[in-house]
């Protein structure tokens, strides 16, 4: 696959207006043009021309300055985590893409097996050509505006988080960063200075959201997800069902995806967060999630990986609130060449808070999947539960797992429960499905959704299908 | 009708090729006839059938299979399948989180050609029939493929996927054993019913008993790789009340 960020720009100068600014004119008002990109590489000139181009308050500019210093400060955690992160060259990645700016490639250029799988996904044709970067914009807003207008009519704010720091800036700036602090890890902190995209939603108190809401409608090239931001507030007694992206291969054409995600799920409230991604291989998939739920309240995050280079990803839940509930479920398909590295965090804050853990892990072939929990529950709390199960599933005897669950439990009054398991599909299933008529590769897909069922069985119906069928893709690329 | 023809047959390991297993065997099976094959432990019989079956385990050093006078050994053991072999498994694997429905919906839809959809309604209607014919509890279609089975309930699960699946040839290794009498009857009756013009079974089995109720129009001895003596359903009788020690020395004087 052929990657446009290491492709260096025809004429950066020409191209970027950035380029000769004086810095020392902070305030500078940039005679902006959409068309325009913030280049590649990373200093305070590209932080200061994405927030004009996107005509953000100081304060923004100031959040994302601070941000940028951060990140430049804080080493890789490759003491914990892989070395492989030292491969990402943080100055050819371009971090803001406005509209009009999508590097333009033909769709004979898009390679077969990109096709091949929006077909298989029944992608409809328009949305195949924006997300195989054919076309420089999806002009989806006509099919999916209709669910805003109609959870607009119970309150419900729904729209790009930029669109909210203009139009509601005093709600957003409240709980913005919040639950995730700039410095929180380098990745928060790279957000935090380029972040651009993602939703914002906040739901008034009472208001039980009838239908999943999902970030399709919002699909545009600066939205393409790079560096998105999410903030979503429920706020009292609310609910609300919450569907990310697209579960398409993103055939991107940046390899860097670093995105952050905040949940505030007031007294009573209840969120629902659900993930089904399925990245190219060469991404590095970096992404900060985690909400807080108050008294009373609960936070689900639903996380499917597919594909990827590399995802570090452990969505959490801070417990903030007495009688709080947090689960992670997590789904992790590691593949040849790739390593999934994913988990959760559970931070018990007040007595009689629950938290559940279900990961899921596969490993195929050459594919390495790492699970890493870390489960907190302090002394001075009491009466606190966590369930914590994690399998893996390998297929072949190459492929590797391995599993970090940290659960420290203070005081005596908690209940405390850790599963773990690996198992293998052995060449017996195999060739006891083979027998029945099953290619290698379906019978290879039987068993991994046979895996994952009982936690798929949870999902809305779209993406369990959706997932079913990448989980085929998966398997039919892994044999010959 | 079609035939399955084992000819000259050489199975060894395919970890150890030079050590055959099965040691040129024939056999030639047509539709419509039900073959036995009784022998001592450890003669090759699940071997063989696993060979056919194209079991990775399983190296063909010699001789061929053929299926309507085709030779199969180049198929994939799925290929095989859907040509119309079926094996019912000594030893059934467990398939843990993918319902018996889910699954032999599966392996029914593969054999369907491209683009052809499978008749949902039709589908459970002729499960539900074949799984009262077996006397299977009709709760059994949620449960995850051989987990947690018994024994017996293993190989009724065998016959089930046999029934929906209507392989034109169908090797069944010790399918009786594990059974109990009144099972070993439904399981008898089942595969009674499915006998006919456009069935050929090959029946592995140690005991006379299956024997009674799914007659035989051949039976054969194998011993030590090889099919040593032939006849009709009285060699079963006769090897029941002599043993095996009288095939050996059968062997030795000839
Ligand atoms: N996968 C294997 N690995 C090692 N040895 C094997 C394997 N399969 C078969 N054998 C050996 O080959 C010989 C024949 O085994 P096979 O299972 O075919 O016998 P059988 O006639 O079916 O016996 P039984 O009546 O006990 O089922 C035995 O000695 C067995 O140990
Ligand atoms: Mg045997």
């Amino acid at each position: 696959m052929s990657d446009i960020d290491t492709l260096p720009p025809a004429d950066e100068t020409a191209v970027n207006p950035v380029g000769g600014i004086d810095q020392a004119v902070g305030d500078f008002q940039y005679d902006v043009n959409y068309e325009f990109d913030a280049g590649t590489g990373l200093n305070e000139n590209t932080v200061r021309y994405i927030s004009s181009v996107k005509k953000e308050a100081p304060w923004i500019l100031e959040f994302r300055l601070k941000a940028l210093k951060t990140f430049l400060e804080k080493p890789m955690p490759t003491h914990w985590a892989t070395t492989d992160l030292n491969n990402i060259d943080f100055s050819k990645i371009r971090y803001y893409l406005s509209q009009g700016q999508k590097p333009k490639r033909t769709w004979d250029e898009v390679p077969d097996d990109i096709k091949k799988t929006f077909e298989r996904l029944g992608i409809p044709e328009q949305e195949r050509k924006f997300l195989a970067g054919v076309e420089a914009q999806f002009d989806s807003e006509a099919a999916y505006s209709n669910i805003k207008d109609i959870v607009a009519k119970q309150g419900v704010i729904f729209c790009n988080s930029t669109e909210a720091l203009r139009e509601h800036p005093e709600i957003f700036k409240k709980f913005f960063g919040k639950v995730i602090p700039t410095g929180d890890n380098k990745f928060s902190a790279l957000n935090s200075a380029v972040f651009s995209g993602g939703s914002f939603i906040y739901v008034p108190p009472g208001v039980k959201v009838a239908q999943p809401l999902q970030a399709y409608f919002r699909i545009n090239a600066e939205n393409f997800g790079q560096f998105e931001r999410t903030l979503i507030i429920a706020d009292e007694g609310s609910e609300v069902v919450y569907m990310e992206g697209c579960t398409a291969p993103k055939f991107s054409t940046s390899t860097l995806h670093s995105a952050v995600v905040e949940l505030v799920a007031l007294k009573g409230a209840k969120i629902q967060y659900i993930t089904v991604q399925n990245w190219a291989n060469n991404v590095f998939n970096l992404v900060t999630k985690r909400g807080v739920a108050h008294e009373d309240a609960e936070i689900k995050w639903i996380d499917c990986n597919i594909g990827s280079r590399l995802t570090m990803k452990y969505p959490g839940v801070v417990l903030k609130g007495k009688r709080a509930r947090g689960e992670v479920i997590s789904i992790a398909l590691a593949n040849d060449g790739q390593h999934q590295d994913t988990g959760a965090k559970m931070i018990h804050a007040a007595d009689d808070t629950t938290s559940v853990i279900v990961a899921k892990s596969i490993s195929v072939g050459q594919g390495r999947s790492t699970y890493r929990g870390q489960v907190h529950i302090p002394k001075h709390l009491k009466g606190c539960k966590n369930n914590t199960e994690c399998d893996a599933l390998l297929i072949n005897s190459n492929s590797r797992t391995d599993t970090y669950p940290a659960i420290t439990v203070r005081g005596d009054t908690h209940a405390v429960q850790h599963e773990a398991s690996v198992s293998k599909v052995n060449e017996e299933q195999i060739f006891y499905m083979q027998q029945r008529g099953l290619t290698e590769a379906q019978a290879m897909s039987l068993a991994v959704n046979g895996f994952v069922n009982d936690l798929v069985r949870q999902f809305p119906m779209e993406y369990s299908v959706e997932l079913k069928r990448l989980i085929d893709l998966e398997m039919e690329g892994s044999v010959g | 009708m079609s035939s399955l023809e084992i000819r000259d047959l050489v199975v060894a390991l395919t970890a150890t090729p030079e050590k055959p297993i099965v040691k040129g065997l024939n056999l030639t099976i047509k539709t419509g006839e039900v073959h036995a094959i009784m022998g001592p432990n450890g003669t090759g019989k699940s071997t063989l059938s696993k060979a056919i079956a194209g079991h990775p385990d399983y190296t063909i050093t010699g001789g061929d299979v053929l299926l309507d006078g085709k030779s199969i050994l180049e198929m994939e053991p799925d290929e095989r399948a859907r040509a119309g072999l079926f094996l019912a498994f000594q030893y059934p694997s467990e398939i843990p989180g993918v319902s018996i429905a889910n699954f032999l919906r599966a392996a029914v839809q593969a054999r369907m050609a491209e683009g052809e959809e499978l008749d949902a309604t039709g589908y459970y209607k002729k499960l539900y029939s074949k799984m009262d014919l077996l006397k299977i509890d009709r709760k059994f279609t949620s449960r995850s493929v051989n987990e947690g089975f018994s024994g017996g309930e293993k190989k009724r699960c065998e016959i089930l996927q046999m029934a929906m699946l209507e392989p034109a040839f169908s090797l069944m290794d010790e399918t009786d054993s594990g059974l109990d009498i009144d099972a070993l009857k439904i399981v008898a009756e089942g595969v009674n019913a499915m006998r006919g013009e456009k069935l050929g079974v090959l029946l592995i089995t140690h005991y006379q008993r299956l024997l009674d109720y799914i007659v035989p129009d051949f039976v054969h001895v194998m011993y030590d790789g090889r099919i040593v003596k032939s006849g009709d359903k009285n060699l079963a009788l006769e090897l029941e009340a002599k043993g095996y020690d009288w095939v050996k020395t059968d062997l030795a004087t000839a």
